[in-house]
């Protein structure tokens, strides 16, 4: 029973790791598509830029694993580039992404305000809340006014039943989406101290209750 | 809503905190990673080591001491102190970190903060600017000249045009420590800090001069900061960090709630 850590490359796979350790959760940074299949849930981070990170997803055929995993229905999690790249556009380097999910990532605009209308910070970085607190299991046990870390440019629109929290910097934004089993997240859970962990508990625990009425574990 | 950020900063040398740090309970207070480990517990929203010698030798210390940091706290934490390569950068980031801050270094080479944003994106990369107030001229026009060697040495650079062109060339966030304020405990330069908020984007750290928690207010609403650096009125067991927020929180001053 453990987690794989998606490595393509993107950055903060260690930093997601060494949370899952914390916890007591088996995990493991992965490229290998021979490990991502019997893993309990697979967690998809990421770092940088769009293009980027779908050029070397395609280059190592990891875009077509991925598909194949979600199709299959193995519990995914998506944090901070990997919650925009399951969508099927990024106004990043005009991007066609995944496709996993529908929807598009857009580009906060300059002329966004602040509280004060002050231009505001670009990126958005630091620490905010979920409006009213998130809504589906991932967020299970954690305090509506609980805050998570955000380090981001761009924001994601994806089809509004898929919503599940949002976030107000300038404007309101979709900061996770999805629905049981195939979650993303815009903040990084591995950053945002108790809340964040709990919430990567969450998901580890609904991969270990779905891989064992599956069998898979 | 964006919160404001309270960030402690600790002084490193040889795996060491340099300075001494009172706590109530038991704590070991010459181990960085306790006292990150405690300041993690209490809220704060991001840590900041610097490596004060920065030896070939004690550089190896310092970087385990970043790993097990890495391995106990989870919220983002930067790393500063005598990195003046990419490859410097990067060992540091491996090791855990989110963030870099570079000071001294990009004054002398201000390329070597492009290259850091090429390699590991802006988010990345802090510039640390230290800075004294001197009479107004032709190449110091806001009156705010950047100083390295602890404010030995004079650069001739204005500190709010540098601001701007540290945005230009990738940095993610700057750090703006007055030399005059630090150590003198009588409140951040509010004046600076505000000025170079006004000539960028990217977010801004105030630093230097934080005696009391009003001082902090005023750096984040005066001076319009989007955090605070603070040192000694934590590590003196003054105030904690679950104080300072709730001094903040009540004085309308968004604050992540301790966790």
């Amino acid at each position: 029973m453990s987690l794989a850590v998606l490595d393509y490359g993107a950055g903060n796979q260690t930093s997601v790791l060494r949370a899952l350790n914390f916890l007591g959760i088996a995990g493991k940074v992965t490229a290998s598509a021979a490990d991502l299949f019997p893993a309990s849930g697979i967690i998809f981070p990421g770092v940088g830029a769009a293009g980027q990170a779908m050029h070397r997803l395609a280059g190592t055929g990891l875009d077509a694993v991925l598909r194949e995993l979600v199709v299959i229905g193995k519990p995914l999690l998506g944090i901070c580039l990997g919650c925009q790249i399951l969508l099927e556009f990024s106004e990043e380097g005009d991007t066609d992404t995944l496709g996993i999910v529908p929807g598009r990532c857009r580009r906060f605009s300059p002329d966004l305000r602040d509280e004060n209308g002050d231009p505001a910070t670009i990126p958005h970085m630091g620490w905010n809340a979920c409006l009213g607190g998130g809504s589906g299991r991932l967020f299970r046990g954690i305090a509506p006014e609980a805050e998570f870390y955000f380090v981001h440019s761009y924001y994601v629109e994806p089809e509004p039943e898929l919503v599940l929290a949002r976030t107000r910097h300038g404007q309101e934004f979709c900061s996770a989406y999805g629905r049981d089993g195939l979650w993303a997240v815009q903040f990084h859970p591995e950053k945002s101290g108790r809340a964040g962990l709990r919430m990567l508990r969450n998901f580890y625990e609904y991969c270990a209750e779905t891989g064992a009425e599956r069998g898979t574990c | 809503m964006l919160s404001k950020r309270i960030i402690p900063c600790l002084d490193v040398r040889n795996g060491k905190l340099t300075k001494g740090i009172k706590f109530q309970g038991n704590v070991d207070i010459g181990d960085p990673v306790a006292v990150a480990r405690r300041y993690y517990e209490e809220g704060a929203d991001e840590i900041v080591f610097y490596d004060i010698t920065a030896s070939a030798e004690e550089r190896g210390i310092f970087l385990d001491v970043v790993e097990r940091v890495a391995e106990n706290i989870f919220i983002p934490f930067s790393v500063g102190g005598g990195l003046s390569s990419v490859a410097d950068m990067r060992a540091v980031l491996l090791a855990g970190a989110e963030k870099i801050s570079v000071n001294s270094a990009a004054v002398r080479n201000p390329g070597l903060i492009s290259e850091g944003a090429e390699a590991f994106g802006s988010q990345a990369i802090v510039v640390g600017m230290d800075v004294k107030q001197v009479p107004k001229r032709r190449e110091v026009p806001s009156g705010y000249e950047i100083v390295i060697q602890g404010g030995r040495r004079f650069m001739g650079i204005d500190a709010v045009e540098w601001a701007a062109r540290c945005e230009a060339l990738g940095a993610g966030e700057l750090c703006v420590n007055s030399i005059d304020a630090d150590g003198t405990r009588e409140g951040y330069e509010l004046t600076l800090t505000r000025a170079v908020v006004e000539a960028v984007r990217i977010p801004v750290i105030a630093s230097g001069g934080a005696g009391s928690p009003r001082h902090m207010l005023e750096a984040l609403t005066q001076g319009k900061a989007s955090a605070a650096l603070i040192a000694s009125i934590v590590h003196y067991g003054e105030h904690s960090i679950g104080e300072l927020k709730s001094y903040l929180d009540a004085h309308g001053c968004k604050v992540r709630p301790p966790a």
